[in-house]
C-alpha cells in the first residue's frame, strides 16, 4: 500500500476513534442536564443523585476522549501538507473560534459542574451543566463548518499567487458558515449523538433492572434517556433527508454509489437490499419529487442534464478543463512578474476552468468513482440499525412510562444489545459521509494524491501502529473505568468526587 | 463584616480544593495528564512534524505551487 492509502487509513482509524466519544458527550450532556433541571424544579434530591451518577459516567467518558481530536490535526501538517496549505486560509478562522470560544466555554463550566456540587448555588450550577453541553454542541458546529466546506466548497476562491482557497470578505464567511451542507450535517450529527446518549442511559439502567438493582433509579433514567433517544431518532431522520438532497445536489457520485446506482432515470426506485426496491423512493428522498432525475454512476461520467436543466460535463471534459487550470496555474506562476499581460491571460484561462481544477489530478476517469460496495452497505447498516434502535427506544420508554418494564427481559437486553449497535451505525454514517466522496480531500478542487506530503509509507505506518497502540490502551482503561463506576451504581447518599 | 476575597483567589481555592478532594476523579486527571505528555511531548515532537515546518511562507508557496501543478500524464483521455 503506498502513503495515500497509509494516511487515509491513519485518518479514518483517528477519526472514527474520536467519534466513539463524541456522540456520547452531545448525547449524555442532554439527558444530565434535563435530570438535574428536574431536581431544581422539583426540589426532590432523588434527581440529584441520579443526575450526578450520570455526570460522573459523562466524567469519564470527556477525560478520555479529551483532545483525541487533535491528532487530526497532527496529520494535516504531518501528512496533509498540500491540503493544509490548501485550506489555510478557510480552515483557520472556524477552527480558531472552535478552540477559543466553544472549547474553553465547555471546559470552563465542565470544572463547575463537575467539582461544583454545593460550592455554587443550585441555579448556577444547572446553568453549568447546560452550558457544558451547549459548549460541545457549539464545538461541533465550528468542526462540521470546516467538515461542510469540504464537501460544499462554498464562499471562498483560488488564490493563485498564494495557491489557497481564500475567503474574499465577511460575506464570504457568512456564506461558509451557512453552509447547507454544515448546517445539515451539524443537526445530523448531534442528533445521532443524542440517540447514543440516549440508548447508553437506556441500556445501563436495563442492565441495573436486569440485575434487579437501583429499579426506581432505573426506571426514571430509562424513561428520560429514552425520550432524549426517540426524539434524536426522529430529528435523525429529518436531517438525514436534507443531508440526501444536499448529496443529490451537490455530490450526486456519492448518491450513486450509496445506492449502487449504476444508470439513473426519473422515478428512480430505492434500494433496500439487492433485488428489494421500492418504486420512485429515490426520486423522491434525493429531489422531493417522485419522478426526479437522479444520475447514475454512469450519467455522472458521460455527462447528463440536473432537474434545473444544467448541462453537467462529463468526467472527461472535466479532466480536459481541469488540466488547462492547471497548465494556466504553471503558467501565471511562471511569468506574473517577468511578463504581467501574458500571466494576465493565463490567469484569465484558469479562473474559466478552477471549478474542474482537480479533475486535472486524475489519471482515468474512472477515478472518480468511490468503493462503491463498502459505500452502499454502510449506509444500509446505518438505516437499518438506525431503525432498529429507534423501535428499541419507543418500546423502552413506553414500557417505562407504564412501569411494566421490570418484566420485559428480552427488550432489557436488546437495549444493551443497541449500546454497540448505536457505535455502529454512527460510524457507519461517516464512512458513507468520508468513503463516499472519494478521491476528493475537497469536492472537484483537491483529489488525495495531490493533498498528501512528500513522506514515504513506511513513515506514516510507524505512526499509525504507535497510535494504534497508545489509543487502544486508553480505550480500554476508559471501558474499565466505565464499567467500575457503572456496577459500584449510583450512591445513596450525595457522593465525593 | 467580612472582606470579600479577590476572584481569581476564590478561584484558585476553588479549584486547589477541588483537586484536594477528589476520589474517584484522581485517575482520570492523571489519565488526561499522561495523555496530554504523549500527545505533545511525544507524538507531536518526534513523530508528527509538520511537512513544511521551517520553511518560510513564499517557500510554502513554491512547493505547494509546484505539487499543484506537476506534469499530468494526458494519455489515458484519448483511450
Amino acid at each position: 500500500m503506498d502513503v495515500v492509502v497509509w494516511s487515509r487509513i491513519q485518518f479514518a482509524v483517528t477519526a472514527a476513534y474520536h467519534w466513539l466519544f463524541v456522540p456520547l458527550t452531545l448525547g449524555l450532556a442532554l439527558v444530565m442536564a434535563i435530570m438535574e433541571t428536574l431536581y431544581v424544579v422539583k426540589k426532590d434530591e432523588f434527581w440529584k443523585k441520579t443526575a450526578q451518577f450520570w455526570i460522573k459516567l459523562f466524567a469519564i467518558n470527556f477525560a478520555v476522549g479529551i483532545a483525541t481530536g487533535i491528532i487530526l490535526e497532527f496529520e494535516f501538517g504531518t501528512n496533509w501538507s498540500n491540503y493544509s496549505w490548501f485550506v489555510g486560509d478557510m480552515f483557520g478562522a472556524p477552527l480558531a473560534i472552535e478552540g477559543i470560544l466553544a472549547f474553553f466555554m465547555e471546559a470552563t463550566f465542565f470544572a463547575v459542574m463537575f467539582f461544583g456540587w454545593d460550592k455554587v448555588s443550585k441555579k448556577f450550577h444547572l446553568a453549568s451543566t447546560w452550558l457544558t453541553g451547549i459548549g460541545a454542541t457549539i464545538s461541533a458546529y465550528w468542526i462540521l463548518v470546516a467538515n461542510g466546506w469540504m464537501q460544499n466548497p462554498v464562499g471562498t476562491t483560488f488564490n493563485p499567487d498564494t495557491v489557497r482557497s481564500e475567503m474574499a470578505s465577511a460575506a464570504a464567511f457568512w456564506e461558509v458558515v451557512t453552509n447547507p451542507v454544515a448546517v445539515s450535517k451539524f443537526c445530523h450529527s448531534v442528533t445521532s449523538g443524542w440517540v447514543t446518549g440516549g440508548i447508553f442511559v437506556v441500556g445501563v439502567s436495563a442492565w441495573y433492572l436486569l440485575k434487579g438493582r437501583q429499579k426506581t433509579f432505573a426506571v426514571r433514567s430509562m424513561l428520560i434517556g429514552g425520550i432524549v433517544g426517540l426524539v434524536g431518532s426522529a430529528l435523525v431522520m429529518l436531517s438525514g433527508d436534507s443531508s440526501g438532497v444536499h448529496a443529490a445536489e451537490f455530490q450526486p457520485m456519492k448518491l450513486a454509489a450509496a445506492e449502487g446506482l449504476e444508470d439513473g432515470g426519473k422515478g428512480v426506485a430505492f434500494t433496500i437490499v439487492p433485488g428489494v426496491k421500492v418504486p420512485h423512493v429515490l426520486s423522491f428522498l434525493a429531489t422531493h419529487d417522485w419522478n426526479g432525475y437522479v444520475p447514475g454512476i454512469n450519467d455522472i461520467l458521460n455527462g447528463y442534464t440536473d432537474n434545473k436543466g444544467n448541462v453537467v460535463p462529463s468526467v472527461a471534459d472535466k479532466m480536459q478543463m481541469g488540466r488547462k487550470a492547471i497548465d494556466a496555474l504553471a503558467q501565471y506562476r511562471e511569468l506574473r512578474l517577468t511578463n504581467p499581460e501574458a500571466a494576465a491571460e493565463a490567469r484569465a484561462v484558469l479562473e474559466e476552468n478552477v471549478q474542474y481544477m482537480g479533475y486535472g489530478h486524475l489519471e482515468k476517469v474512472e477515478d472518480v468513482i468511490p468503493p462503491v460496495g463498502i459505500v452502499f452497505w454502510a449506509f444500509r447498516f446505518m438505516i437499518g440499525l438506525g431503525m432498529l434502535v429507534a423501535l428499541v427506544l419507543l418500546l423502552a420508554t413506553w414500557f417505562s412510562w407504564k412501569e411494566k418494564i421490570e418484566p420485559k427481559r428480552w427488550l432489557l437486553w436488546a437495549a444493551i444489545v443497541c449500546i454497540p449497535l448505536t457505535y455502529i451505525a454512527g460510524q457507519c454514517g461517516w464512512i458513507v459521509a468520508e468513503v463516499g466522496r472519494q478521491p476528493w480531500t475537497i469536492q472537484g478542487l483537491l483529489p488525495v494524491n495531490v493533498a498528501i506530503s512528500s513522506l514515504s509509507a513506511g513513515a506514516v505506518k510507524t505512526t499509525f501502529f504507535i497510535f494504534l497502540a497508545v489509543f487502544a490502551l486508553f480505550l480500554a482503561i476508559e471501558i474499565r473505568i466505565l464499567i467500575g463506576a457503572i456496577r459500584k451504581g449510583p450512591e445513596v447518599e450525595p457522593e465525593k468526587l | 463584616m467580612e472582606k470579600k476575597t479577590n476572584i481569581f483567589v476564590r478561584i484558585w481555592i476553588f479549584y486547589r480544593d477541588a483537586f484536594k478532594n477528589m476520589t474517584w476523579g484522581r485517575p482520570l486527571v492523571w489519565l488526561i495528564i499522561l495523555k496530554l505528555f504523549i500527545l505533545f511531548a511525544i507524538l507531536r515532537v518526534f513523530f508528527f512534524t509538520p511537512a513544511m515546518s521551517g520553511l518560510s511562507e513564499d517557500e510554502k508557496i513554491e512547493v505547494v505551487g509546484e505539487n499543484l501543478t506537476k506534469p499530468h500524464n494526458t494519455d489515458t483521455l484519448n483511450d
